[in-house]
């Protein structure tokens, strides 16, 4: 097992990195070969009144002269032993692994993301919670009274929370709870820097269930056909003709092997939104990844897009090695294969 | 971003409307200082006066900075924010309206002393003047920051001005040649601790223009830290830093070391004991927060999105907290003469004639997103004039008799086809792009619309010669905006051949030496009444060769929620004035 | 169901069906079973009208091809029908209680305990998150109040009772871990943990290979012998029955076509279904004939049964009738020492057939 996972640990080490080599590409090289010269690209990051003297001295500058496996090969090394930068005045170490260095803002780009990191966990953490234990009570009760007005309105209600789109459901609720009742504090209230645990969650809690509307309409019907599908399987019946009490079946028997495959869904979803909740925080004007994200690809910022790129690609590689470590733990079958 | 793309050609927006030029329908502003709410209250007139000092003033912006380093910043909000913590040596009265175009010295003791060739330009500080941790400052402070502000290569944001004008003589700045005591940098002499003398590389009657810059603002050597200085700047103004997250939000609060006899000019209030400004808040949250009484201010001035501004206008109890601000922006589509037929002024001179004018205000949100523009410089801009060489008073909707002859001039009877550029994310643009299209299919010239990313608009596409005239982008569209009230201001950018170059422009299509010899002459002018007629010249002659087509001068809507005090807008920077407001 | 007093014949217990329990004699006994199950399609009637009895000790062997109403018959005894699907009327008397409209709860009380069942695939009826120790100790524990090491003490016991070598490791591990015949052995194990008085055996042995087969039936009698359990084995092959039933229900179309004393069953049977089955069954006993012949056609919707007797599509012999059989449904009738069949042939024409056409190819 230990072997295991030290073998997968390399491997998404690896990973992070040819991600990180096609990412490159795609920023830095895709656009070369779409006939964009190194000025054009260094264009971007200069003042709005600069000549072209300035243009070639920032395409320099900026390394676009280069050959392509040169730039990528110094942004590789920075991500292994750290780089340097100028500000002008001095010489700014960006330490292992330096995820770069930002064209527009001028400051490395890890530090930006690890600051932001808390409030996107606090986001992606809250509403997970809320739209598993949401979703999958709700799911379970309407396959178990499958047909039940109970599991038309759930599903229906489903239908919704997977159709709107949540800058229409955050602002309105922002102007309902926030603005006319006054409830819960405005929009761009920062979680981590509130004062007590209440505040936090109260900055919080609209974001959260908006967010978990979305996923737990998701997870409502997952967990509503796998729960149908697993109450049909031969062992359900034993477990019955044991003379195991319905709840018990439900639980132990049902439930525990309907939430195996959401579990997998469930770990890419977290992964997924730890590399930024990009609608809810824009809606929301909440500083964590996401908003950086987007922030760095309106600015075209290509290091921070990239920073935000890798983040985002290893957390979903951290899930899914999670996700099969627990798989393992959870279906004796994949332990022993 | 908003307003960086925009800043690939274009400036913000500062201006001032001569009395009774502008305002175009909306003359309903207030009379006399007042403290019920009504529809343009603000506009001309101070809202809600008051002296109470307290209270925290709430600001959100929809993106953030380009920079809070005042050596490195280009946004218009940004100059007018800036000077709660930066004092530069002159700067723009704090006062409603057309007043606010004065330049009053900050720093200074007066504004510039010139030479009779307006080449050498003399400023002295007053005294007494402290940065946030008690130390004095010193000329040598103000040179400094103009020094470092010069290398583009490491503050690359600000303008480029004095690169442009100073006789710097090769110097780059303290950062490329590492010496803090800028021996190099003799076109700025300090010759006491209080004296600045600029020797220009050639005469620029309006020098008090770029005394005005933020980047005059002092800055000690000691404390710089380059691109790391927008961290933590050194106040000299009312305000200092009190805890900033870059990108997330900053909040300042009173620097007890400014002192408010040393700057008995500019109109400063200094109200509120904390201001706290939140980054890239969502800008239809802001929309709801204003209403709301959440916020305070809109920090990006440049008003409510087109979706709340129709909601305000149709709710009585909503239109009596806005203001609409008149801009000293311009939007315009540009010829490319270099495409042909527009080599030809008379097929330029037939779309002039043929395009339907109310058709394009109606792209910008009709009356309530600006007026025709019959010229290029805005009526905001001081002294400017309205030169109306092509019916739009007379034929609002286009003369298609008048653009057929021209066409037969021309030598292009039946038409032709070309192309309209337009940046692919604005929808007034496009609208604009569509309205064009249909006024010329009427004449007979048939055109392809082609929308390109607006972040690379000038810099890879429209912008950028050699492709506009590979894709035959005979008319651009595209707009342009002051970086301060005058005509050098407003009009340098765009119709001076001498700044062209292969790619990146903000003058698209003006190369013409007399031109280029009218603002050199305007630029040597020392007596205002005498400089701006030249530069009305400059416009008038643009017009006649019509080397742009101008659609629409801008106008805004802003909210001002109840609780805000010394509310109104300042023409300079075509918004509230950020140094004033106060809060109940 | 307009027939149903025809088709049943009360057998002789003596018993009122809410008598007191017997002392001895009938320990399970179906009376007039009817389970049908409502469908957008109509109605399914899976069993339609079946009556037998079992005796303690005894085994009745249920056969007949998929669709019959053998499974339906052993899950309405068990109480396994999903609440407001199924219709079941009639009685089921388990130790002379009427399971049939009986509370659920209680219903749930009685299985495992008194009545338990063992299932065709025991990979598919193990759960597999589970060890094969904790789902026999969780079968035990829910009818015995007792420790988890006293549970799994008696788990390891009943393992090494059904032939589980090196018990004590084995109930560690997984269903997966384990081989098929080892696996239906656990299953045996966990069905009789509780000492039930009825075991219920639907197709045992289907999923395992033939020499494990025989193993498992094998126990399954040395362990009815040790219990003294009522067995119901459910099979659609006459073959596994051969040598465990006393008796034996062959069921086509929701009913009894067939039902007597097993040795006259194999030995002289009157329905021609039942040699239908008998002829598609390898036996061991005889020499082959011929190849084995499967019966042609295939079983009735049980949404709309054939008119007359269900078989007659299928049936070579139908025209023998004179066309009772496409019109009449043919009642279950004793033709002596309790042996029932329900068939329009003559007694001359059933022994004809059976001496001269069917025997002879077995």
């Amino acid at each position: 097992m230990i072997a295991y996972v030290i073998r997968r640990l390399i491997a998404a080490v690896l990973l992070i990195f040819v991600v990180s080599a096609v990412t490159f590409l795609i920023f830095f090289g895709v656009p070369r070969l779409g006939g964009a010269s190194a000025e054009d690209l260094a264009s971007r990051y200069v003042g709005k009144t600069a000549g072209e003297e300035q243009i070639k001295l920032a395409a320099e500058r900026l390394g676009f002269t280069d050959p392509l496996w040169e730039q990528y090969g110094r942004f590789a090394k920075g991500l292994v032993a750290g780089a340097d930068f100028d500000t002008g005045t001095e010489v700014d170490h960006c330490p292992a692994p330096c995820f770069g260095y930002s064209f527009i803002t001028q400051n490395p780009v890890l530090p930006d993301l690890l600051d932001r990191l808390p409030v996107t966990v606090s986001l992606a953490a809250g509403a997970a919670i809320l739209w598993l234990f949401g979703g999958v009570a709700t799911g379970v009760l309407s396959a178990l009274k499958r047909g039940s007005i109970f599991d038309r309105a759930a599903m229906g209600v489903a239908l919704a929370g997977v159709s709107l789109p949540i800058f229409f459901t955050g602002l309105l609720a922002l102007s309902i709870f926030s603005y006319t009742l006054e409830w819960t504090p405005p929009g761009g209230t920062n979680p981590v820097e509130q004062d007590n645990p209440w505040d936090w969650a109260a900055a919080l809690i609209l974001p959260w269930i908006t967010l978990a509307l979305l996923y737990a309409a998701q997870y409502a019907r997952l967990t509503r056909a796998g729960m149908l599908e697993t109450m049909g399987e031969d062992f359900i019946r034993t477990a019955r003709a044991k003379g195991l009490p319905e709840r018990r079946v439900v639980v132990k028997h049902g439930l525990r092997s309907a939430l195996t495959p959401i579990l997998t869904i469930f770990g890419l979803d977290l992964g997924l939104l730890l590399g930024g909740a990009i609608l809810t925080e824009t809606t929301f004007s909440l500083p964590g990844i996401g908003q950086y994200a987007v922030i760095a690809i309106t600015n075209q910022d290509l290091p921070k897009v990239l920073g935000v790129t890798l983040v985002g690609a290893t957390f979903i590689i951290l899930a899914n090695l999670i996700v099969d470590l627990l798989y393992a733990v959870v279906d004796p079958r994949v332990r022993t294969a | 971003m908003r307003v960086t793309a925009i800043a690939a050609g274009l400036a913000f927006a500062m201006s001032l409307s001569a009395c009774g030029s502008g305002g175009g329908d909306d003359g309903d502003g207030g009379g006399g200082d007042n403290a019920t709410p009504k529809y343009n209250a603000g506009v001309n007139n101070v809202f809600n006066p008051s002296d109470k000092k307290g209270g925290t003033l709430k600001f959100a912006n929809d993106s953030d900075f380009d920079s809070l380093d005042p050596g490195d910043t280009y946004y218009g909000y940004s100059w007018n924010f800036v000077r709660n913590y930066a004092r530069s040596l002159v700067t723009f009265k704090s006062a409603p309206g057309a007043k606010s175009n004065e330049l009053v010295p900050d720093l200074a003791e007066s504004l510039g002393k010139p030479s009779t060739d307006a080449k050498t330009w003399t400023y002295k500080l007053r005294e007494g003047i402290k940065y946030e941790d008690g130390t004095p400052v010193k000329s040598e402070d103000v040179k400094y920051a103009i020094a470092r502000s010069l290398d583009k290569d490491v503050l690359v944001n600000g303008p480029t001005y004095f690169n442009d004008f100073l006789d710097l003589k090769g110097y780059a700045g303290p950062y490329k040649d590492k010496d803090k005591t800028m021996k190099k940098f003799t076109a700025i002499e300090t010759p006491d601790d209080r004296t600045l003398i600029f020797h220009l590389i050639k005469p620029f009657s309006g020098f008090d223009y770029l005394a005005m810059l933020p980047s005059t603002a002092p800055v000690p050597a000691a404390k710089d830290t380059g691109t790391k200085y927008k961290e933590h700047v050194i106040s000299t103004g009312p305000y200092k830093f009190e805890k900033n997250e870059l990108g997330k939000q900053f909040t300042m609060v009173r620097n007890d070391q400014y002192d408010p006899k040393t700057d008995p000019d500019t109109g400063r209030k200094a109200l509120p004991d904390r201001i706290e400004v939140q980054l890239n808040v969502n800008q239809a949250d802001i929309d709801q927060r204003l209403q709301s009484g959440a916020l305070d201010v809109a920090i990006s001035g440049v008003g409510v999105q087109a979706e709340t501004r129709a909601k305000i206008l149709n709710d009585p109890q909503l239109k009596q907290f806005a203001d609409s601000a008149d801009q000293a922006r311009t939007w315009f589509t540009s010829f490319d003469n270099s495409v042909k037929p527009f080599d030809n002024i008379h097929c330029r001179k037939a779309v002039m004639y043929a395009v339907d004018k109310e058709g394009l205000l109606r792209a910008y949100g009709g009356s309530s997103g600006g007026q025709i523009a019959t010229n290029m410089m805005p009526p905001l801009v001081p002294g400017s004039k309205k030169i109306d060489l092509y019916e739009a008073k007379d034929k609002p909707n286009g003369d298609i008799d008048k653009a057929k002859q021209e066409l037969q001039e021309c030598g292009q009877p039946n038409g032709f086809t070309t192309n309209i550029s337009y940046r692919a994310e604005r929808e007034a643009e496009k609208a604009t792009a569509e309205a064009l299209q249909q006024s010329l299919d009427k004449v007979g010239i048939k055109t392809e619309l082609k929308a390109y990313p607006q972040s690379d608009y000038g810099k890879l596409y429209a912008g950028k010669k050699d492709f506009s005239t590979k894709n035959k982008l005979g008319l651009r569209v595209y707009g342009w905006g002051s970086d301060w009230p005058d005509g050098f201001g407003f009009l340098s950018q765009i119709t001076d051949s001498r700044v062209i170059r292969d790619a990146g422009n903000t003058n698209f299509n003006v190369n013409d030496p007399e031109i280029d010899a009218m603002i050199d002459k305007a630029l040597g002018e020392l007596d205002e009444k005498a400089r701006e007629p030249i530069w009305v010249d400059i416009d008038k002659k643009v017009m006649e060769n019509a080397y742009y087509l101008p659609t629409v001068w801008a106008r805004q809507l802003l909210y001002r929620p109840e609780r805000l005090t010394n509310v109104f807008i300042t023409d300079a920077y075509n918004m509230y004035d950020y140094t004033t407001l106060g809060v109940q | 169901m307009t027939d149903q007093e025809d088709i049943y014949v009360e057998p002789d217990t003596g018993l009122p069906s809410d008598a007191e329990p017997p002392v001895s004699g009938t320990f399970l006994d179906v009376r007039d079973l009817y389970v049908h199950f409502p469908t957008d399609d109509g109605v399914v009637k899976s069993v339609d009208g079946l009556s037998f009895q079992l005796d303690r000790g005894a085994t009745l062997g249920i056969v007949g091809e998929s669709g019959s109403g053998k499974s339906v018959t052993s899950l309405s005894i068990m109480g396994l029908h999903k609440a407001g699907t199924a219709q079941i009327s009639g009685e089921i008397l388990l130790n002379g209680q009427n399971l049939v409209g009986m509370g659920r709860e209680s219903v749930r009380r009685l299985r495992g305990k008194d009545m338990a069942m063992i299932f065709q695939d025991p990979l598919s009826s193990m759960h597999p998150y589970y060890t094969v120790g904790d789902q026999i100790i969780e079968a035990y524990r829910i009818h015995h109040d007792v420790s988890k090491s006293v549970a799994r003490k008696h788990a390891i016991d009943m393992l090494d009772r059904v032939g589980i070598p090196n018990p004590k490791s084995r109930v560690d591990d997984y269903p997966h871990q384990f081989s098929g015949g080892m696996r239906q052995r656990a299953m045996i194990a966990m069905a009789l943990s509780c000492d039930p008085e009825l075991l219920i055996a639907d197709e045992p042995t289907t999923a395992l290979d033939v020499t494990v087969q025989a193993q498992i039936l094998d126990l399954i009698r040395d362990l009815q012998q040790e219990f003294n359990s009522a067995v119901i084995i459910i099979t659609h092959d006459l073959g596994v029955v051969a040598e465990l039933a006393d008796d034996i229900l062959v069921m086509y179309a929701g009913r009894a076509v067939e039902y007597g004393r097993a040795d006259e069953i194999f030995n002289e049977p009157q329905h021609p279904y039942t040699w239908g089955l008998l002829g598609s069954m390898p036996r061991l006993d005889r020499e082959r004939t011929e190849r084995l012949q499967p019966i042609p056609g295939t079983p009735p919707s049980l949404i709309n049964v054939p008119d007359g007797c269900p078989f007659h599509p299928r049936c070579a012999y139908h025209e023998l009738n004179e066309g009772r059989s496409q019109t009449e449904r043919p009642v279950l009738r004793d033709i002596g020492g309790g042996h029932q069949i329900a068939c329009h042939l003559s007694a001359e024409h059933r022994l004809r057939l059976w001496n001269d056409e069917i025997k002879p190819k077995l």
